[in-house]
């Protein structure tokens, strides 16, 4: 260990109350480094036997409308417009309109300067209690950006009324072994979500495992990014591929249930990018009541970071109300 | 005058040490014309308990050794023969009532037999094991193992070539062994124990009983501490007990039992593998 | 639309459908190519899971095995024996192609019949029929690659007996290395499972096999000892307990009958405290808790390190919470039912004896159907190695947790048993893993995972769990004769004279 090692790092709460007091670089990675291995082929099996679990009738019925009320309605293209984004609100506060029970998506989620104009599309539907506004920040999605840049890129999108913020972790960081430079900006940047009436935007974290590749590396980074107060851990910034994956979801669900049984407290989890279809999000939800608990399936617990899996569901959802096979003609191109 | 040669006496070979019989009885070993070679230990029920105690006690170092350890211990043993040759020669020919020339030739024969199998000791595992392609995220081998303590009936006739035959293969993959020797003709196994006791190998690893296989191999077939049971020379056995009784006696406890052979065995890799376990141990591949 | 007084864990029943199988009322013995009637007694064959009955089933007598053994032993002198191996090959192929065909009707049959989950029945059970059908079908014309030297010889008639485990893979663990290796055979599939046995004769049929190469005939214990003891069968292949393979060990012995058996287990399941740990869960429920714990190298004894002991035991409580117990032909179902009363009363006995032996009992918090045989997940902690369900042999879903505090120790608490089937290690410190693997005195090692099986991977055990290998190359050396290996004998010719 070097000196560098023991710099000290910002004082969050939980990491502080898990790992002590003197909470520095190295004690950080002696925490992340002593946490179990995780055997790929192991996991990877389990996720598959979830993914069997046969979903019919009744419980499809309500799987469907589980997965549009967890549904962040993602748009994140240098092409996004004003246009686009109201597009996407107005899909969200109706996402069928030929059968209007369907339920409402939990939020929209779309690059920093969009919500300004994600907030006034949703209007009374938005808010606290309503469809969310999730913006990407500090840099998404590389997150190659100073600090200074990252704080501001998120105060510009809370203060402009975002919801919810989905951060990146400089990956480059953490898989040269700099945890404590990753955890400090994870620090700064949730300091960054607190409003002037001191509540919080809600904070995402994206360990974008596809680049983190191994196991090991995803399990660290979950602890990670809980430790220094992410209230969310999210898979993927949907950028770089492999994207979201259900072993992957599972292990990061398996983080948040250690969690809990450790602190009572509840994490919430979001895959994001890849998951296109009913068939694949039931085996999402499958996992996420099998490994945490069904209280999980929640909007404040459990997230899809998705854009064409709606219509997919709703297609779904049609043939279960009618009886007969649906069409994409008969659902909403965004 | 001729000199008045100095007498051995033969005694039983347990844990490297060279005891009586417990029960302190004898038997005679006489010349195929009948005159007198000597007594022979004739061992118990008591003293092939102690056996399978040492034989099983061995059974960690001797099985842990390399097998280039184990053929080079072995090889050993087959120099420190060639180098006794004519003393084993002499035992045969008046043991067994043979011509000078066939007893040369049996103890030749047990030479090479046992330079033969010493070969085998690092190689065994290469021909009886394998990895498999197993239809998964696994790798996947199979290897034998020494089955542990190997009680043996060593065949009756070609007293040297038959012992070493038996012995041998089963010392090969890293078992101890307990052996009842020829019952007429005993005497060139004690000097084998001789050669083993002088020898690197370990004490307990072979154990050598004379006298009755008929009164000595119902206790080692059914002794719950023996895991196979060689019956090559316990085709013909003296009583009313037979080799079938054995077998019988073994199925107790699962035994791997070898049937007898008429004559001796030909040297043969089965009979190496025979008395060895084949392990197969998967292990998840995971690149992630 | 959505009903939210339901919790989404109850999921909603998805049954496989019955309507792809076409059982018939009652089934004869399948004897030189054709159903006929038995001469013993009919028994009924039910569905665990319900007690409903399926069929009637036909009970061969002395003159039935007589005829069966005649049977085979005419293929094989007239038939079997003379074709090419390439040519058995062939119909190994067709008997793999026509299970894969069929999956789906052998899967639900081996459910309602045995009691297991459809999903490993679907998954597991029948994929690996056919795995093994074409595994060894590619055998029969390589033979001289066996490790048995040049020409190693067929044996002649194989007569085996089989449990009720895995019927039907059990049934191809036997049958697919016995012809690839030029035998006939007669087989016995177990009394309360033998549907889909009769189910496969339909299959021989339809590969076209010659008539006698396979007979299949049904019965209880008293068929199958008729059949082992039989003077005209050269083979005897045995999987069930050990108290049988012992008592066919006696009476086979000095019959030159060559012998392989797959006997009991009770294997331990070892987990340090620097295993994977999410995985070792799964390892452990997978290991006892899959096809009921009816499984002989079952993970039935865990063996924790004490510094990790609370750890593993709770989270494998929680984990046991989401084990769904109920109709095996539901396709979530994790769980089916115990394959018999008799066997049920074993299960309840033997975990009664833990409750009087001091270990504390704790139940997976299923509903137990009214109708049919049930044993909900059950794990015993604060056993000690001299408890009767750390020794016994349960075959049911209940397993005993046991500690350790160093290597060495697991080690010889691993070992001290008569048995010595299988292990499992859980560790992260390969080296370690495999210096364990070295030491354990079991045929089949599992690192970091459990119960995995597979046609190409030898599979049997050690001491009292029986001798042989099913699987493999090895497993082709149970019905072949070596011819010898030449060259090797020279040494020693002329010494003997």
């Amino acid at each position: 260990m070097t000196l560098d090692n023991a710099v000290a790092l910002a004082p969050a709460e939980r990491a502080t109350q898990l790992i002590g007091g003197d909470l520095t670089e190295k004690s950080l990675r002696l925490h992340l480094e002593g946490l179990p291995g995780v055997d790929a082929v192991g996991l990877e099996a389990r996720a598959a036997d979830l993914g069997t679990r046969s979903i019919k009738t009744t419980s499809k019925a309500r799987a469907l409308d589980t997965i549009i009320g967890l549904i962040d309605l993602t748009t994140l293209e240098g092409a996004d417009t004003p246009g686009k984004v109201q597009s996407l609100a107005a899909k969200a506060m109706i996402p069928d309109p030929s059968d209007l029970s369907t339920p409402r998506v939990a939020a929209v989620c779309v690059y920093g300067d969009m919500v300004p104009c994600a907030v006034e599309a949703l209007g009374s539907a938005g808010g606290e209690a309503g469809i969310h506004v999730a913006a990407v920040a500090t840099a998404f999605p590389s997150g190659r950006a100073s600090l200074p840049v990252k704080i501001a890129d998120t105060r510009d999108a809370v203060l402009a009324g975002a919801d919810e913020i989905d951060m990146v972790i400089d990956r480059g960081a953490f898989l040269s072994g700099r945890y404590g430079l990753v955890f400090d900006q994870i620090v700064a940047v949730k300091e960054a979500c607190r409003r002037e009436d001191g509540s919080y935007a809600h904070l995402k974290v994206i360990l974008e495992t596809g680049e983190l590749t191994t196991y090991d590396n995803v399990r660290r980074a979950s602890w990670l990014a809980i430790l220094a107060g992410g209230d969310f851990i999210k898979t993927s910034t949907g950028k770089v591929a492999p994207a979201a994956t259900l072993p992957v979801t599972l292990l990061m669900l398996q983080v948040v249930n250690d969690w809990h049984r450790l602190t009572g407290e509840k994490i919430g989890v979001k895959p994001a990018g890849g998951i296109r279809t009913s068939k694949d999000a039931i085996k999402y939800l499958v996992t996420v009541a099998e490994t945490v608990g069904e209280e999980w399936l929640q909007p404040h617990l459990f997230r899809f970071g998705a854009s064409s899996l709606l219509n997919d569901v709703l297609l779904q959802r049609q043939k279960l109300t009618t009886g007969h096979y649906s069409g994409p003609d008969y659902v909403t191109v965004d | 005058m001729s000199r008045i040669a100095v007498a051995k006496t033969y005694k039983l070979y347990i844990g490297g040490k060279f005891p009586r019989s417990e029960s302190g009885r004898v038997y005679e070993v006489s010349t195929a014309k009948g005159a007198f070679l000597a007594n022979a230990a004739k061992a118990s029920r008591k003293d092939a308990r102690d056996a399978v105690v040492a034989a099983r006690a061995a059974v960690s170092g001797w099985s842990g050794a390399s097998g280039y350890n184990r053929g080079q211990v072995l090889y050993r043993i087959a120099e420190l023969l060639e180098g006794r040759r004519a003393q084993f020669v002499q035992e045969i020919s008046q043991g067994e009532g043979v011509s000078s020339a066939v007893a040369e030739r049996q103890v030749d024969a047990a030479i090479d037999v046992w330079v033969w199998y010493a070969g085998w000791a690092d190689k065994y595992v290469q021909v009886a094991g394998n990895g498999n392609p197993v239809s998964g995220p696994y790798f996947n081998i199979s290897t034998p193992e020494p089955t542990g303590v190997v009680a043996i009936i060593a065949p009756q006739e070609s007293s040297l070539l038959g012992l070493v035959s038996v012995v041998a293969p089963a010392l090969v993959s890293g078992n101890t062994v307990v052996v009842v020797a020829s019952e007429a003709a005993p005497l060139s196994a004690i000097s084998l124990a001789e050669v083993l006791a002088t020898s690197d190998v370990p004490g307990g690893v072979v154990n050598v009983l004379t006298g009755s296989a008929a009164e000595i191999a119902p206790w080692l077939a059914s002794h719950a501490d023996v895991n196979a049971i060689d019956l090559a020379g316990a085709g013909d056995l003296a009583g009313d007990a037979t080799w079938v009784d054995l077998q019988i006696a073994a199925a107790e406890t699962l035994k791997r039992v070898l049937p007898p052979e008429v004559g001796v065995p030909a040297p043969s890799v089965e009979r190496v593998t025979f008395f060895t376990e084949t392990k197969t141990v998967w292990h998840t591949k995971g690149l992630l | 639309m959505t009903d939210i007084s339901t919790r989404f864990l109850d999921y909603a029943p998805a049954p496989e459908s019955t309507s792809i199988l076409h059982l018939r009322d009652s089934y004869g013995l399948f004897i030189n190519g054709e159903f006929t009637s038995g001469h013993g007694e009919t028994f009924q064959t039910i569905s665990p899971a319900t007690e409903k009955k399926i069929a009637d089933i036909a009970s061969a007598d002395a003159q039935d095995v007589d005829a069966a053994v005649a049977a085979a032993r005419r293929a094989y002198e007239r038939t079997w024996s003379k074709l090419s191996g390439a040519d058995r090959g062939k119909y190994l192929f067709r008997i793999a192609r026509l299970v894969q065909e069929r999956a789906r009707e052998l899967a639900v049959a081996e459910s309602l019949d045995n009691g297991k989950p459809i999903k490993e029945t679907r998954d597991v059970d029948i994929p690996l029929v056919a795995a093994w059908f074409f595994y060894y079908a590619g055998w029969a014309d390589k033979l001289d690659y066996a490790g048995l030297g040049p020409n190693p010889a067929s044996l002649g008639v194989a007569a085996q007996v089989i449990p009720w485990n895995f019927p039907l893979l059990m049934l191809a663990w036997k049958i697919a290395p016995a012809l690839a290796a030029g035998n006939t055979v007669v087989i016995k599939p177990a009394e309360t499972t033998p549907l889909t046995a009769l189910l496969f004769a339909e299959i021989l049929q339809q590969a076209d096999l010659p008539a006698g190469v396979v007979n299949i005939i049904t019965g209880a214990g008293d068929t199958g000892a008729l059949l082992v003891n039989h003077p005209d069968v050269n083979k005897v292949a045995f999987t069930g307990s050990t108290a049988v393979g012992r008592a066919i060990a006696r009476s086979t012995a000095g019959s030159g009958k060559k012998l392989t058996l797959e006997l009991g287990g009770k294997a331990a399941n070892i987990v340090f405290d620097d295993a994977p740990i999410d995985q070792a869960i799964e390892g452990i429920v997978n290991g006892i808790f899959f096809n009921q714990g009816h499984v002989c190298c079952a993970g039935s004894r865990l063996l924790v390190q004490e510094n990790v002991h609370d750890e593993v035991v709770d989270r494998l409580k929680q984990r046991l919470t989401t084990l769904r117990l109920g109709d095996p032909l539901d396709k979530n179902t994790d769980i089916g039912a115990i394959n018999s009363r008799e066997q049920l009363d074993r299960i309840r006995e033997l975990s009664n004896v833990g409750d009087e032996e001091g270990a504390t009992r704790w139940t997976a918090p299923c509903e137990i159907p009214a109708k049919g045989f049930w044993f909900a997940p059950t794990i015993f902690t604060g056993v000690s190695t001299s408890h009767r369900i750390a020794r016994e042999e349960v075959f049911g879903p209940v397993l005993s947790v046991l500690t350790f505090r160093t290597p060495v120790e697991a080690i010889a608490k691993a070992n001290n048993t008569p048995y010595g089937l299988s292990a499992g290690i859980w560790s992260s410190n390969g080296s370690r893993v495999l210096a364990v693997a070295d030491k354990l005195r079991a045929g089949v090692v599992w690192a970091n995972t459990f119960n995995q099986f597979d046609p190409s991977s030898p599979f049997g055990g050690y001491k009292e769990s029986g001798y042989g290998r099913e699987g493999g190359r090895h497993g082709l050396a149970a019905y072949l004769e070596s011819a010898g290996w030449g060259s090797q004998t020279t040494i020693a010719k002329g010494a003997t004279a």
